[in-house]
């Protein structure tokens, strides 16, 4: 696998321990109480977001399903209100995964940003329908911080795979 | 060439299409929160993977409590010294008013037996601090952190210095989930304290509340002070919740009353869970159906 489909330059295999780690990792930030701060990102979005274009046969429904679940409890939401926008959200990011890579990353942020949206669209939807209040405009802007923190997100979730297979001690990585 | 009997085993195998997999998760998904949100079936499991998500959460806390500590930790001495005064002023005007209190409930239990009148029910109440906001930004919730071992139930009223500001409505073992008066499900039975007129008041948004079901000719004006009326069974009689802002009675049947919480709804950090120790029984045998269905339909 490639960094991008242009690149000229071969990764090692993704390891799944280090997958399901990050995965982890970001489901553990979205449970930092930032109280009603605008703009804060979706973090298990955008690395559920990540894993779905770049390993569709591994991380798919069932897994945006699961940690779906994991934060409606952790967040005390509806139950099942997570899990459907990230079901949505792995299905369109499988989808997009053959043709986002030909882009760069900064690119395939833009082509993200939909994604990210739609989760938070669905989730107003679906808790307005229920009779909650709407929460407000600065709800969606962390989709934005989310979609801009896909570069440097590209960088840290694919440099496990950037080491070079022989090891070499004259080369720094 | 397959035998009878035997299909040729699939070279590529593949499971449902996306199409189906996506259809049969988002429909689980539906379901899920039609049983949650119309029928709250699912408390259960929800207790159980809370309790294993419970240090994660507490683990994920830290940096927010971090950022907490480091700012009182800057505050100036001279601001502790002004506190420490003016809590002082305080204790002592309390320790009066406790002293008139202390009279006063034994008169009022002498009254009481005089006059054949059940005994008041005693309160138990938890001290708490609240740990942070939920992060459902659907609703105003707060986390505290005493739970069930505590001796909170569901139900609880949850007051402050000034005020009630919320119920329990979720309870863990080692956590609390208080609903303010502000979230827009949450409801509060009241009495107007100027003349004891009894209604309902509703969480209306932007941190303000709403008296609802009231005629238009309703005896309520702006600067009224609301307190619990004690008719649910949850709640203590007489604990101050709202203070009537404006009344607008151009409306066809009912006045629309608008009120602001007395107590520091959204800003209070240590707050006091209130319970009934127990719901009176009636003296004999009937009744009894009727007390148990009260009891349980709580919150």
């Amino acid at each position: 696998m490639q960094p991008t489909n242009r690149s000229q330059r071969i990764l090692q295999p993704v390891k799944l321990w280090y997958l399901y780690l990050s995965l982890l990792i970001a489901f553990a930030l979205t449970l930092i109480p930032t109280g009603h701060l605008p703009g804060v990102p979706d973090w298990l979005a955008l690395v559920l977001a990540f894993w779905s274009v770049r390993e569709p046969l591994r991380v798919s429904l069932g897994t945006g399903f699961v940690f779906g679940l994991l934060v409606d409890v952790g967040h005390g939401a509806a139950l099942g209100q997570h899990a459907l926008a990230y079901v949505l959200l792995t299905y369109g990011a499988n989808a997009l995964s053959r043709r986002v890579l030909w882009f760069s990353p900064l690119e395939q942020a833009l082509h993200i940003l939909p994604l990210l949206l739609l989760v938070h669209v669905v989730m107003v939807v679906v808790r307005m329908l229920s009779g909650a209040d709407f929460p407000g405009w600065w709800y969606f802007t962390g989709s934005f911080t989310a979609a801009l923190l896909w570069v440097p997100m590209h960088f840290v979730l694919l440099f496990p795979q950037f080491r070079p297979v022989e090891r070499d001690d004259n080369r720094p990585i | 060439m397959s035998l009878i009997g035997h299909n040729t085993p699939p070279i590529f195998k593949r499971g449902p299409a996306p199409t189906v997999r996506l259809m049969l998760y988002v429909s689980a998904a539906l379901v899920l929160l039609v049983t949650d949100l119309k029928f709250r079936y699912l408390e259960f499991m929800r207790q159980t993977v809370a309790v294993v998500l419970y240090p994660v959460e507490r683990a994920a806390a830290t940096p927010a409590d971090l950022v907490l500590n480091a700012a009182t930790y800057f505050a100036t001495l001279a601001k502790v010294q002004q506190e420490n005064a003016l809590l002082r002023r305080q204790q002592l005007r309390m320790s009066e008013q406790l002293m008139r209190h202390e009279q006063l409930a034994r008169e009022n239990s002498r009254l009481r037996t005089l006059l054949g009148m059940r005994e008041e029910l005693p309160a138990r109440s938890v001290a708490a601090d609240v740990l942070y906001a939920a992060h459902d930004p659907f609703s105003r919730k707060v986390i505290l952190d005493r739970g069930s071992t505590h001796g909170i139930a569901k139900g609880d009223a949850v007051v402050d210095e000034r005020g009630v500001i919320g119920q329990v409505t979720r309870v863990h073992p080692i956590q609390a989930e208080v609903t303010l008066l502000t979230d827009k499900e949450q409801a509060i039975p009241i009495a107007v304290q100027r003349n004891g007129l009894r209604g309902v008041v509703f969480g209306a948004g932007a941190g303000q509340l709403e008296l609802r079901y009231l005629p238009a000719t309703a005896d309520v004006e702006p600067g009224d002070t609301l307190v619990t009326s004690g008719l649910d069974g949850l709640y203590l009689p007489g604990l101050p919740v709202a203070k009537v802002l404006r009344v607008d009675r151009d409306t066809q049947a009912f006045a629309r009353i608008f009120c602001a919480p007395v107590g520091g709804v959204e800003q209070s950090t240590q707050v006091l869970v209130m319970g009934r120790l127990n719901l009176p029984l009636p003296p004999m045998g009937g009744g009894n159906d009727a007390v148990v269905a009260k009891a349980g339909g709580g919150s």
